[in-house]
């Protein structure tokens, strides 16, 4: 898309998004208050899916902002209720090793960019491989106007039921290690009894205190 | 959350939540020409319900959708998935070969459009059902969220 000519309107959008995403990140790396933390990681992945459709990955953008956004906010501050509120301060000699490896993970990172393609060069191996094959026959074969969704689901049908198990897989495991949350409900319609009969009020209605 | 010093949150959500269910539904159904598809429309779909839960309370969440329900719509929808594969098994073809569904040539598309709302569906059930029973295993431990927490 960049290829022709450099936008520089792009180019402004891409600094001003991944500047952002900076400010919010060390934000996140200074801040105590867990709740303020959680909300700024929810903002982290509004503004990457912001970004990922300023690059034209419109798809990733969307599952950014309902997944990052919307979904791991909501979870973390169901987590963040069953803990402290603060997180501890650490010693700074002890955050030198950590600053260390995300350098070092840092130059890695900008070092291997320097061989990726542009955005969007018809060059590029993901482009004059299998998805040029896509882009040309997906039409014929199944007749849906959006390329993403053949590639989805008919292509790659395998992957993609891999991944809907993996997910199904994963909500049963945090169901099973942390329980169904069934116990809230209980808890409710147990304190709903306890104040709604005042006159024939019972005394065995109080042992249902004890919580594990 | 008995006091009523939430009541603009309350009723800006009581708005916003059928908005979110149709945005869903149209990214479920409308995936076939633009972006979206089942496993974003099931997140939105979850998250509707998830924001329910956030402003009313998470236990009158669970009576509206039970948490025996989500991980029940979880199953049917990876079981919905894999039953297409076998589908296209029983008509002949290979596992999850939608072109097999109807036994049609080769350019026909009939089976592709049916075999790929059907997986989507399946994604769709699936991941939502999946998502909230994550957040009720995170959110149902703890009663009722009170108003020093936020």
């Amino acid at each position: 898309m960049a290829m022709s000519e450099p936008d520089i309107g792009l180019a402004l959008v891409n600094i001003v998004l991944l500047g952002l995403l900076f400010v919010v990140a060390i934000a996140i790396a200074r801040l105590r208050s867990l709740f303020a933390i959680v909300m700024l990681s929810g903002i982290y992945s509004l503004v990457s899916a912001a970004w990922y459709v300023a690059v034209d990955a419109v798809d990733v953008g969307f599952t950014e902002a309902a997944v990052g956004a919307g979904m791991s906010t909501a979870v973390l501050l169901g987590a963040m209720l069953l803990t402290s509120r603060t997180a501890k301060p650490e010693k700074s000699l002890r955050q030198l090793g950590p600053l260390l490896v995300c350098v070092a993970t840092g130059i890695m990172l900008i070092y291997a960019t320097v061989d990726l393609p542009a955005v969007g060069d018809p060059n590029s191996p993901a482009n004059t491989g299998v998805g040029l094959t896509y882009l040309r026959v997906a039409w014929y074969d199944t007749g849906i106007e959006n390329v993403v969704t053949p590639v989805l689901g008919s292509y790659r049908g395998f992957d993609t039921l891999g991944e809907t198990t993996v997910v199904f897989v994963a909500g049963i495991a945090v169901a099973l290690l942390l329980g169904f949350g069934e116990r809230s409900l209980a808890e409710t319609i147990r304190n709903e009894d306890k104040s709604l009969p005042k006159a024939n009020k019972k005394p065995e209605a109080e042992d249902g205190e004890t919580d594990s | 959350m008995k006091s009523d010093h939430h009541v603009i949150l309350r009723v800006i959500t009581k708005t916003l939540i059928p908005v979110i269910v149709l945005f869903g539904l149209y990214v479920q159904f409308h995936g076939d020409f633009g972006p979206g598809g089942g496993f974003q429309a099931g997140v939105i779909l979850a998250v509707a319900i998830i924001l329910y839960a956030l402003v009313f309370g998470v236990p009158s969440a669970m009576r509206a959708v039970p948490p025996a329900f989500t991980r029940s719509v979880a199953a049917v929808g990876v079981l919905l998935y894999a039953g297409v594969g076998f589908w296209a098994l029983l008509q002949g073809g290979q596992y999850l070969e939608y072109q097999a569904l109807f036994g049609e040539e080769p350019g026909g598309h009939h089976g592709q459009h049916v075999g790929i709302i059907l997986i989507e569906l399946g994604v769709l059930f699936g991941v939502s059902g999946a998502m909230l029973t994550i957040f009720y295993a995170f959110a149902g431990r703890v009663a009722e969220i009170r108003d020093e927490d936020w």
